[in-house]
């Protein structure tokens, strides 16, 4: 029974991210005066990318035409650790925040071979900027999850959301340094502005569309699917260890359904202030990236120390 | 403001080297000199600070007419020799005005003239489209050229080349992923650094100076209303100027206004547009939505008013071809009110934003002497300190009407770029305004009257994007002879090159955008 759940839960990962994409959008079309096209459009574009042929290049070798399914069935794996609307499932138990960070860290290798298969200079240079992006995100990312597994005395994530939950409200400064940090890293991780812009079409200023420049059809597909679950993992991730009330701790099919209504008002509420935030900020120079990485792991850093001076003696 | 005095000076330092022989012309000052004083001219040229503005050649029977014009003070040169070998050999001004070098490409590609002593003798506007040895602009090549089913690729392009450890290159182009025009782009970097850029352009030759040969008066200003789409307005202005010099014919008051009007208009509608992709190609994109839809508002008053968005052929020989009603005038006035009102919302929130600040302040740096090396013109010099506007300094109608100030920053960067199209937009704004006030009841077309056979005229405006030139002259029967246009882009292109060495690659689009080059307009 448990697992059942724990599959409708990665299947539900899975059918929604293209929701949370398609709700991106049409915050981000409305702050820019424009008409946003249907809640839906995601999922459209993944049907026909699907139906049309994928165009290869001669010069492409198995790692090309493997890495869409490697990559895609990485970041689902990635997101059955993460729990969604139940607490205490298999999947989540059997595996813990570090081994998120590996399933996410061998898609990206993947991705970022696959972009150097291909010989283009754009691949090559996507994968370059990536690499160096993610080399300094992860730190960070871990920095700010360690800060939680201190808390909660385990980097198990089920187990430290539901530590949150039986803490109650309590403002703890090392959790804010830690939401902060990990707010960072996700922008930076999912290809945001400022750190990157998925809607460009300026080949020389891309990072993660770079990379995947020469892909079409359904590997296509599978790519922009599994960076749309990317994003909404991260969005899950900050919505649920940081504010993980409403998340469903007995598997009632009430307490299910609360638990679903609950956090997709967070993402909804996340992907408002994530369009207002691209909205005001232009993308930063690539250089600066360094910095605003550094800034990231800096908060982590100070969440841990926080915690450590301020909580642990408690 | 032209003070022509220097030109006297000019001439009798030359008499010690050179046989100067002073020739009449309606439009310019026009000297012939030996062909084997070419390059020394333009040594003495350059130490009287004239600038090179463009260069072309002519072929008139089997008499080859090589053309170069200069400029100082609002005063234009133009210069020529004649050559009567079948492969004319002439000394390279490139050598000393850095500017001239593309152009001598072109002529060398287009008629098979050798420039001696060429810094990069390399063809430009040459690609495969036609055989080694044929010279498209040469009377003996058909109109319709030879064509092969599909021209081949261009693959053994001797590209600058660069090596060391780490050094990369990165082509873009020619097609790329955004709706623009083609041009291929090679770079050399380590790591995201640019060490070198190389342009190679000529992917929309659309065979222009050819096929404007035998055209009537009419039919050209159409031809050059389409050099540029987005200039339209300035090339068919620049060649109705050229035409009416060469016939004669005066054009009346009111056709003069509404051609000014016409010209503002196109520079607030690029400019508006410019700055919005600036900001877009930093993924500043509330900004870009917002001038976007400023630029849209300002064409359907365009489509309104002149019955076309982008104002194409509204300049004829001789006047216009359209008119401004009273209603038309109390709608553009009204209009302007609200772009005002509008664009001065957005510039705070723009001046504001301390993330496009960062992007754009000291980006792509063009310093003031490689701006007046390279001759750029426009908004690209004006940031850069080159104080210079055809409207002001060779002043025409109806801009000799009016008083008004032309903004000059010093930054040299992308930012500075960028508020100076600002500042344009806001002159341009008043001189609208003026140019409505002064509007009378009058003619909007003077006769056209068919010059003689072998008479020239240089038609100079000052574009959207900066000084058009135009030379031609006409046949027996009211029929083009030659036509050559000179888009500021030509002498822009080159700076490109230069202002982004020491930025990093992801920031070549925002440079590129800043000085928003013409590619069909380049290639002609």
């Amino acid at each position: 029974m448990n697992w059942l759940i724990a599959i409708f839960q990665v299947l539900l990962f899975v059918a929604l991210a293209p929701l949370l994409a398609g709700w991106l959008k049409c915050c981000k079309c409305f702050l820019q005066n424009r008409r946003a096209p249907s809640l839906f459009q995601p999922y459209r574009d993944l049907l026909k990318l699907t139906r049309k042929q994928p165009v290869v290049s001669e010069q492409a070798s198995w790692v090309f035409t493997r890495a869409p399914y490697i990559i895609f069935s990485a970041t689902i794996l990635a997101a059955s650790v993460v729990p969604l609307i139940a607490v205490n499932l298999p999947t989540s138990a059997s595996a813990d925040v570090i081994v998120l960070v590996g399933f996410l860290g061998s898609a990206r290798f993947f991705l970022a071979l696959a972009g150097l298969d291909i010989g283009t200079a754009f691949g090559g240079m996507g994968s370059s900027r990536e690499m160096t992006v993610s080399s300094l995100a992860e730190p960070a990312m871990l920095m700010a999850v360690f800060t939680l597994s201190m808390a909660a005395s385990t980097t198990n994530l089920s187990v430290g959301i539901t530590h949150v939950l039986n803490e109650g409200l309590v403002l703890r400064p090392s959790f804010v340094f830690a939401l902060c940090a990990l707010v960072l890293v996700a922008v930076a991780e999912t290809g945001r502005i400022p750190i990157d812009n998925p809607t460009t079409h300026l080949e020389l200023t891309m990072i993660h569309e770079a990379m995947i420049l020469e892909y079409s059809g359904r590997h296509l597909a599978l790519i922009e699917w599994a960076s749309q679950l990317k994003l909404m993992l991260y969005g899950v991730l900050i919505a649920n260890i940081f504010f993980p009330w409403g998340i469903a701790e007995t598997f009632t099919p009430a307490a299910l359904g609360y638990g679903l209504l609950c956090i997709m008002g967070k993402l909804t509420l996340l992907a408002i202030i994530l369009a207002l935030s691209e909205t005001v900020v232009a993308k930063m120079r690539l250089f600066r990236v360094q910095e605003y990485l550094s800034f990231a792991y800096l908060l982590g850093l100070l969440g841990m120390l926080s915690h450590i001076i301020l909580e642990a003696s408690r | 403001m032209s003070d022509s005095n220097w030109t006297t000076d000019f001439l009798n330092q030359l008499n010690s080297d050179i046989t100067i022989a002073q020739i009449d012309n309606p439009s310019t000052i026009l000297w012939q000199i030996e062909t084997i004083h070419w390059q020394r001219f333009a040594e003495i040229a350059l130490q009287e600070k004239l600038r090179w503005v463009a260069g072309w050649a002519e072929q008139q029977g089997t008499q080859f007419f090589i053309h170069a014009c200069f400029e100082k003070q609002g005063t234009y040169i133009l210069l020529r020799t004649v050559s009567d070998e079948q492969r004319p050999s002439i000394r390279s001004q490139a050598t000393v005005y850095p500017a001239a070098n593309r152009s001598e490409r072109h002529t060398q590609d287009m008629f098979g003239i050798n420039f001696i002593g060429h810094p990069d003798n390399r063809r430009w506007t040459r690609h495969q489209a036609w055989p080694e040895d044929a010279f498209p602009l040469r009377k003996d090549f058909p109109v319709q050229g030879a064509p092969e089913a599909i021209t081949p690729p261009d693959m053994h392009y001797p590209f600058v080349k660069s090596y060391g450890a780490g050094v990369y290159e990165i082509p873009v182009g020619p097609v790329h992923a955004g709706i623009i025009e083609p041009g291929h782009f090679r770079f050399q970097a380590v790591g995201e650094l640019i060490l070198n850029l190389e342009e190679r352009l000529g992917y929309v030759h659309k065979g222009i100076e050819k096929i404007a040969e035998g055209r009537s008066p009419e039919a050209l200003a159409r031809l050059a209303g389409r050099v540029s789409g987005d200039t339209t307005v300035g090339h068919c202005w620049a060649a109705c100027r050229a035409m009416e010099y060469a016939a004669d014919v005066e054009i009346p008051p009111r056709a003069a206004l509404i051609r000014g009007i016409l010209a503002e208009r196109e520079r607030v509608a690029n400019h508006l547009g410019d700055m919005g992709a600036i900001c877009n190609d930093v993924a500043f994109i509330f900004a870009q939505m917002q001038f976007t839809r400023l630029r849209e508002q300002w064409l359907r008053t365009n489509a309104k008013v002149f019955k076309h968005r982008l104002l194409m052929d509204k300049i004829v020989p001789g006047g216009v071809a359209c008119d401004v009603s009273e209603s038309s005038q109390a709608l553009i006035k009204q209009d302007i009110v609200q772009l005002r009102k509008e664009l001065a919302d957005i510039m705070l929130a723009v001046d504001l934003s301390t993330t496009l600040e960062d992007r754009l302040y000291t980006a792509g740096y063009l310093s003031p002497e490689l701006a007046a090396a390279y001759g750029t013109l426009g908004y690209v010099a004006r940031a850069s300190g080159q104080d210079f506007d055809v409207r002001r300094d060779a002043t025409y109608a109806p801009y000799d009407q009016v008083t008004f100030k032309i903004p000059v920053e010093s930054q040299g960067d992308i930012a500075s770029r960028f508020w100076v199209r600002h500042k344009e937009i806001n002159v341009a704004l008043k001189l609208l305004e003026q140019f409505i006030d002064l509007l009378t009841p009058g003619e909007l077309l003077t006769a056209w009257k068919t010059p003689l056979a072998g008479r020239e005229g240089l038609g100079i405006v000052e574009g959207w994007r900066g000084e058009i030139v135009t030379y031609l002259r006409f046949d027996a029967d009211n029929r083009i002879a030659r036509y050559y246009t000179r888009d500021p882009s030509i002498l822009n292109w080159p700076a490109l090159e230069k202002l982004v060495l020491n930025n990093i690659v992801p920031d070549f689009p925002v440079c590129n955008k800043s000085l928003n080059g013409s590619y069909s307009g380049n290639d002609l």
